[in-house]
């Protein structure tokens, strides 16, 4: 019964153009029901001969809305839900202004004192330094994983081991105390008495190098298996392709393989850059004095504790909020050609919104 | 650069000898031999998991056969003769030998973070050492052959499967091969998409170039085969004219093949 209904309706000429009166259209809106059924008896098998139409029937008019208003539908939940979140968060805002014990006159003072500065440079450069080597050392690590010879996967899969299954704070200390367990560092030919030079392990061993060495070869292990995950994730034709076109095996990985396992690597990366940035808070045990390690001075002396933490805290979110800024638009480098349309950035998201909005406004609906 | 069309084709001698190869416990390709002429179109057909794609793959040495050889143009593929041994190839002279077959895949693909026209110009650049330039331009030259030079700038996702499939042609040509490899190319495309696919198939036959060519697609094996091949189980059972395999199959495997994918009313 429905499909004859639709048959008719579909051979019916367009009711465009012919402005209906809301008379015929309350008439038509009432009909399809009626229509259906005599349609539907009238015609029998009688329907594909003379194209769908009831046989000396003239044609009827489809229900013809257009004229109607929609109504939104109401969501009264929605309201009282965000009403509540919105009342939550006033009342922080208003406790986090109004308390006088988080003295943001003390954090003011301090946020951008001169030794405190000297601490978050410190930071930047230790989250530079080790994050690019890490993932450069990582990226290593996962071509050798990947790699066709046994040794150097299980190289690799022992790197990742270790430095994953030891504490970082064991391993700071280890490099700084390297010293005492091999008291000179020297390059010469293995297994001869032929040195080319030596040091003292403490000179080299600075503690700005052991928080590198540490930060960088922890980092390694972890940015390894991301980076091989996202290489796992192209599609091996893509590996196939490539080799039947004859490209060379290095172009292979750079061109055709990384820029298409960079959009699974970012996401997880730029969450362990994040983290290098607050984890390297943790070499305030080597008394290195980066940003966390300068506060903690500065309120042993001062015993503001709590405004000076918050110091440490602003600058850090000052930090990740930069890197997600860069972290969207580097995955939005990396996502042309894999969805049809680059997705909007908030830039121009905000200026559709306000064009739109103009435009509805405008409009007297 | 490209072979000249109506002069009788010098390059692109298929020779394939008693080839096998394993996968594990299974054996899909028992001792195939079989040679495609200069210039010859070879079409190969036959039930899926009957070898078909294999062989093809093992042309241009992306399977390394377990026991036989293959050679174009009188040069074995993948090894070198030096005295009474056959040394394995280095990568890099496999990677020059392939510069010299062209293979067009089931799935494409096509790189999706590259241009339509960065597809095709990529590997004349990097495996032949051609100028930036000459590759675009001649990119662009190929893309217009496969009507679409007005998507030179389009990203695959955002083409049909047809113009990826042209794309993908049009890339395996960019490097002026001897041979062209055809593994299912209309097997993913929507049914009206297919015609598009082979008729930029059907101009290449003409071309002078030699193409071998594994398809479902019987009407269009009719056309433009010189020679079709059929494979049932890892063997060549049978191969002839079209005329002869289609109309007039020798062997009870071919004809019970074809009498099951063969429309009734089709006929020569």
């Amino acid at each position: 019964m429905s499909s004859a209904t639709s048959r008719v309706a579909q051979a019916r000429p367009a009711p465009t153009g012919e402005p209906a009166t809301t008379a015929e259209a309350g008439a038509a809106a009432a009909a399809p029901g009626q229509a259906a059924t005599e349609t539907a008896s009238a015609a029998g098998g009688n329907l594909t001969s003379d194209g769908g139409l009831p046989p000396g029937g003239a044609p009827r008019l489809a229900a013809d809305y257009s004229s109607y208003r929609v109504v939104a539908a109401k969501h009264p939940w929605r309201w009282v839900g965000t009403a509540v979140v919105a009342l939550g968060v006033l009342a922080v805002a208003w406790s986090l202004a109004t308390n006088p014990r988080w003295e943001w006159g003390v954090v003011a003072q301090w946020f951008t004192a001169q030794s405190v500065v000297n601490g978050l440079v410190e930071t930047l450069k230790l989250t530079a330094i080790s994050g690019i080597l890490g993932f450069v050392l990582g990226f290593i690590l996962a071509l050798m994983r990947l790699s066709a010879s046994p040794l150097l996967v299980s190289v690799s899969w022992t790197f990742s081991w270790i430095f994953r299954s030891t504490p970082l704070l064991v391993q700071l200390l280890l490099w700084y105390n390297l010293g005492y367990l091999y008291e000179k560092i020297s390059l010469g030919i293995p297994f001869t008495d032929v040195r080319f030079f030596e040091v003292q392990t403490t000179t080299l061993i600075s503690q700005f190098a052991a928080a590198v060495l540490g930060l960088t070869l922890n980092q390694a292990a972890y940015s390894a298996e991301i980076i091989r995950g996202g290489i796992l994730s192209v599609d091996q034709g893509q590996l196939e392709a490539a080799a039947a076109l004859g490209i060379p095996t290095w172009r292979r990985s750079t061109r055709i393989v990384l820029p298409q396992a960079m959009r699974a690597i970012l996401p997880t990366a730029f969450n362990e850059i994040i983290g290098l940035v607050k984890g390297t808070s943790i070499v305030y045990v080597l008394a290195y004095s980066e940003l966390f390690y300068t506060v903690q001075v500065i309120y042993n002396r001062t015993q503001q504790v709590l405004p000076l933490l918050l110091v440490a805290t602003l600058w850090y979110v000052v930090i990740t909020s930069v890197l997600s800024v860069f972290q969207y638009y580097i995955e939005r480098h990396y996502s042309k050609g894999a969805v049809r349309n680059l997705p909007l950035t908030p830039l121009q998201k905000a200026r559709k919104f306000f064009a739109t909005h103009a435009v509805t406004n405008r409009k007297s609906l | 650069m490209t072979a000249t069309l109506s002069a009788p084709a010098t390059r692109g001698l298929v020779e394939i000898t008693g080839v096998r190869k394993s996968f594990g416990a299974t054996e899909v390709l028992k001792g195939v031999s079989l040679t495609v002429e200069p210039g010859g179109v070879a079409v190969i057909v036959g039930p899926s998991g009957s070898g078909k794609s294999t062989l093809l793959r093992t042309i241009n040495h992306l399977e390394k056969v377990d026991g036989g050889h293959i050679s174009i143009d009188g040069k074995l593929v993948g090894y070198e003769v030096r005295g009474q041994k056959l040394h394995e190839l280095r990568e890099k002279d496999i990677l020059k030998q392939r510069t010299e077959i062209g293979m067009v895949f089931q799935n494409f693909n096509l790189f999706p973070h590259l241009t339509a026209l960065e597809n095709v110009a990529e590997a004349p650049v990097v495996a032949q050492g051609r100028s930036k330039e000459e590759a675009r331009r001649r990119g662009l030259e190929l893309l217009d052959r496969v009507g679409l030079k007005d998507r030179a700038g389009a990203y695959p996702r955002q083409l049909s499967g047809g113009q990826q499939q042209r794309v993908a042609i049009a890339r395996a040509l960019a490097l002026d091969p001897k041979i062209l490899l055809f593994d299912e190319p209309t097997s993913a495309l929507d049914p009206e998409l297919v015609n598009e696919v082979l008729d930029v198939i059907r101009e290449l036959a003409k071309s002078g170039t030699t193409l071998i060519i594994v398809t479902h697609e019987m009407g269009f094996a009719r056309d433009v085969a010189d020679t079709v091949v059929f494979m049932d189980q890892g063997q060549i059972v049978e191969q002839g004219t079209p005329q002869q395999i289609f109309t007039n199959p020798q062997e009870p495997r071919t004809r019970s093949f074809f009498s099951k994918v063969l429309e009734p009313a089709f006929n020569i």
